[in-house]
């Protein structure tokens, strides 16, 4: 087991160094001097050629590169080019909402996908089966921006039940910023629920037609027993493993909900960073996002040997 | 407990089950009458697709939902607290709170039949927690003793075990004593060794059939395998398509057989077709198919003996002393 | 009758699977007719009509500048579809050839799967809208990125099934029979991972369709006077306290399209995979 793990970290260590590689390159397929773009219109060549020869840029790609990845493994991901500060703080500022969001997204999409899931596979290709997989479908191909927007018209701007946007004052009780975290993760949990719900629904299909399903119904044990103790039992194996995903993609990846709710999270860094071609950002938060992603899957390895006493033993 | 009741254990009557499929209803199981008497080994034997598994889930109440149900018949078992209930038409609450309680069951393949997150030890003391009202401490200790029973060594420790850490055979033995928890008064065993090693085959049989002798309980012993048959049965009842064709004790059975398939079953025995001056009879169709016809005998497409009258109409189950057959010519034949 | 005819009678014996089909068709056609079909010109703007309702002149009401919803959403969708289509069409011929060789040749293998992780450790649209900054916003650029990011799905599926068919009989057989490897991969093994591919095709279709339209709200994407739908949805949100239909209707084109072909793709999945119409 301990073999596997360490072969797991491994492997995830070469996907780091792959993004880092790729996020360092890409960058520099850019038009344009980043020195250039940093002194804006201005600048004399003079200045520009100085402040090529502070961050290095005159040297060779390839150390450029290597100096990058140093700073990068020890922690120091650069200085933002507008926020005049470096960007790890720069992140570190816009992870809460961004934190809570994905917590909550999460949850509701789980609380809302497994037990769709487990319900549709149960009743399959009854009434709440074809309801639950028509709902899923639907959920799943529901831009989710538009689906903000129009929840934001409804609940918040003509019911007026929650905020509109925004993440409260930032010294408001944690409570209140919270609130403001309501609509939003309703969105991203419906849109996200989707494909939780399919995963379990196939992986409950699988797990009942087992043999060892048919054991537990010829001890007599009630049919709820049977799909929730013996059934899901081995089913939440794999479901583990969507749940995670969602939350490790949803990390970066409610970038336009953030936008659309206002609120001052990663996704939110990142788009105006984009905007305004903040790169040592953009390069920042993709490798931090990458670095979580992978950190969850690895936590996704932990549980299963939890979980399934065939790779624990 | 080892006397022969005046009334039987389980008594089948003419069952008949149906599926629906998409190509339409189909009865895999369409005249099936048996009876296993306390104490006593039934065989239950036929190839592939006769519907001899079907027959066991039926009784057990385990037909695929919403497919498959009980469509004509009955199933009367003689329930512990004294009276017949017939499984047939109780309610599926009535026949799951018999089942692992008075009638259990073991399947062919050991290593899928347990749940591999749960503990050996706590898939048998579910099964006593539940019928019997046990704590859990209780039923530990239940699930030990019953390991002990189905000589599993080292049962204090092994009850702790994983199914994914046992063997086979092993696992086999766990799935009996799962079964044997509550002392159920009838085993339906399908095929229960078919997936096993030929030594390993031999212990289980061995097993089995000590803890029928210890406990007294009735057996219903699935098998396709003659060899099997010689070995644990009493009596013996052979299913074709559907049907029971034949039924007797298993020594008249295997020396005098009645029914063309019968006959045409045990002449495969490596034995006998070694024997046979007259040459080797042989199945004449694909073994494992089964053609189903409308309308006379099952057995009609593939017998030798076969004549017009075997086509048409319902053929009876005619009986003598100790055994019934369901064939038109089994005394012209005989 | 033919083949190909009992193809598609048995892909449309569901009713949904039609429907979609139906749905999607329409959309093609309006796409591809969009000037003889609009009631009007998508960019003709008429201020004394701006942010109007629904009506029987407007059917679907008018945006801030008084143009036609109607008529933009219709345009609209030459410029999502088309993106769509192209992506598509980027993404499955490139991510079958890496899939092909990473699949056939072990030696490629590990090291193509490790940048595949690596690219997908990265959330879709994250990874898309750094490479639009990277290159710059255009619908040309948003193919490109899109095509980047969708690739190693393609990758994925057609390694996994030309690692099962690279084992059956009949590949052996065919390089017994001294059939070179060129025409092994491109033709024997290119045939039976055909059908993952076109399932996948449809999918990856509908998540770019929705990729496209959020890259274009984020000010991301295709430039705002180019009508598609997302950016009808953009400039459309800051008047949607006043005027709801300036969101709603481009958003249900969005879910039309998306959807009709996830659900499409279902029923070939379902039709080409017996395995998996069992457990669905």
């Amino acid at each position: 087991m301990w073999l596997t793990l360490g072969r797991r970290i491994g492997g995830l260590i070469i996907v780091m160094l792959l993004v880092a590689t790729m996020v360092f390159f890409l960058t520099r397929l850019a038009p344009g001097d980043p020195a250039a773009l940093m002194l804006g219109d201005q600048a004399t060549p003079e200045d520009v050629a100085r402040l090529r020869a502070v961050y290095g840029l005159d040297k060779p790609l390839l150390v450029q590169f290597g100096l990058w990845l140093k700073e990068v493994a020890s922690g120091n991901l650069g200085q933002s080019i507008f926020l005049q500060r470096p960007v790890t703080q720069a992140l570190a500022e816009r992870a809460e909402p961004t934190f809570f969001l994905t917590l909550f997204s999460v949850s509701i999409a789980a609380l809302i996908g497994i037990p769709a899931g487990v319900a549709s596979a149960v009743w399959r290709g009854r009434a709440v089966d074809q309801i639950v997989s028509g709902l899923a479908m639907l959920a799943a191909n529901v831009p989710s921006f538009w689906l903000g927007l129009i929840l934001i018209q409804l609940f918040a701007v003509r019911l007026g039940w929650f905020p509109v946007a925004g993440y409260g004052d930032p010294g408001a009780p944690l409570a209140d910023r919270l609130g403001h975290l309501i609509l939003p993760a309703s969105v991203l949990g419906l849109v996200n629920s989707a494909l939780i719900t399919r995963f379990t629904r196939a992986s409950m299909l699988d797990v009942l037609n087992e043999d060892y399903v048919r054991t537990a119904r010829s001890k007599g044990v009630s049919e709820a027993r049977v799909v929730l103790r013996h059934a899901f039992g081995n089913a939440l194996i794999p479901i583990i493993t969507v749940v995670g995903l969602t939350a490790a993609l949803l990390v970066g990846g409610a970038i336009v909900t953030e936008t659309v709710f206002g609120l001052p999270g990663v996704g939110n860094l990142v788009v105006s960073a984009v905007l305004r071609r903040d790169y040592p950002v953009i390069q920042g938060a993709l490798i931090v996002v990458a670095a979580v992603y992978v950190l969850i899957n690895l936590a996704i390895d932990v549980i299963y040997t939890l979980v399934d006493p065939r790779v624990r033993t | 407990m080892t006397a022969t009741h005046p009334e039987p254990l389980l008594a089948i009557n003419n069952l008949e089950v149906s599926f629906r499929t998409e190509e339409g209803t189909v009865t895999p199981v369409r005249g099936v009458t048996l009876s296993v008497n306390a104490g006593e080994t039934l065989a239950l034997v036929g190839e592939s697709g006769s519907g001899k598994s079907v027959t066991s889930l039926a009784v057990m109440g385990l037909l695929p939902r919403p497919a498959g149900r009980i469509s004509g018949g009955s199933i009367l078992f003689r329930r512990r607290a004294g009276g017949a209930i017939d499984l047939a038409q109780a309610s599926a609450s009535e026949v799951r709170r018999l089942r692992g309680a008075e009638i259990a069951m073991i399947f062919q393949e050991p290593m899928t039949s347990l749940n591999p997150v749960l503990t050996v030890g706590e898939q048998i003391a579910e099964s006593v927690r539940l019928h019997r009202g046990l704590g859990q401490g209780d039923a530990m200790r239940r699930a030990r003793e019953m390991l002990d029973l189905v000589e599993i060594p080292d049962a204090g420790r092994r009850v702790h075990d994983y199914p994914h850490q046992m063997s086979g055979g092993m696992r086999q033995r766990v799935m009996i004593a799962l079964a044997m928890a509550c002392d159920p008064a009838l085993l339906i065993a399908d095929e229960p060794t078919t997936a096993l090693d030929v030594t390993i085959q031999a212990q289980i049989l061995a097993l089995i059939e000590r803890l029928r002798r210890e406990m007294g309980m009735g057996v219903l012993f699935i098998t396709h395998n003659l060899g099997v048959v010689a070995e644990v049965a009493d009596r013996v009842a052979v299913m074709y398509a559907g049907e029971v064709v034949e039924s007797a004790p298993v020594r008249p059975l295997f020396h005098a057989p009645r029914h063309p398939y019968t006959r045409a079953l045990l002449d495969c025995l490596p034995a006998r077709a070694a024997r046979g001056a007259d040459g080797r009879r042989v199945v004449r169709s694909i073994p494992g198919t089964v053609s189903r016809v409308a309308e006379g005998c099952g057995f009609a497409p593939r017998c030798e003996f076969v004549r017009d009258s075997c086509r048409v109409g319902a053929i009876p189950l005619e009986s003598e002393p100790d055994r019934v057959v369901r064939c038109l010519r089994w005394r012209e034949i005989a | 009758m033919s083949p190909t005819l009992l193809f598609f009678r048995r892909l449309f014996r569901r009713k949904l699977v039609l429907a979609a089909a139906l749905v999607l068709l329409s959309l093609l056609l309006g796409a591809l007719l969009a000037p003889w079909v609009t009631p009007f010109k998508p960019d003709a703007m008429r201020l004394a009509r701006r942010l109007k309702p629904p009506s029987d002149v407007n059917w679907l009401g008018t945006d801030e500048f008084g143009r036609d919803i109607l008529s933009r959403i219709i345009f609209g969708a030459r410029a999502s579809l088309g993106i769509g289509a192209a992506v598509v069409a980027v993404s499955m011929t490139i991510g079958t050839t890496i899939g092909l060789f990473a699949g056939y040749f072990r030696r490629l293998d590990a090291p193509v799967m490790r940048v595949v992780d690596a690219m997908m450790a990265l959330p879709d649209i994250l990874l898309a809208i750094f490479l639009v900054a990277v290159l710059g916003a255009s619908a040309f650029n948003v193919v490109f990125a899109l095509s980047i990011v969708y690739t190693p799905r393609v990758v994925r599926v057609v390694r996994a099934s030309t690692l099962v068919v690279r084992e059956l009989p009949f590949v052996e057989a065919a390089r017994a029979l001294g059939v070179s490897t060129r025409r092994i991969l491109g033709v024997h093994v290119l045939l039976n991972v055909a059908s993952p591919v076109l399932v996948q095709a449809t999918f990856i279709f509908a998540y770019a369709v929705l990729a496209e339209a959020g890259l274009s709200f984020l000010g991301a994407g295709v430039p705002p006077e180019t009508p598609t739908w997302g950016t009808m949805i953009a400039s459309g949100q800051q008047f949607a306290d006043d005027a709801f239909w300036v969101v709603l209707f481009p958003g249900i084109a969005i879910v039309l399209a998306a959807l009709s072909l996830q659900v499409l793709g279902d029923g070939l999945r379902d039709m080409l995979d017996p395995k998996l119409r069992k457990a669905l």
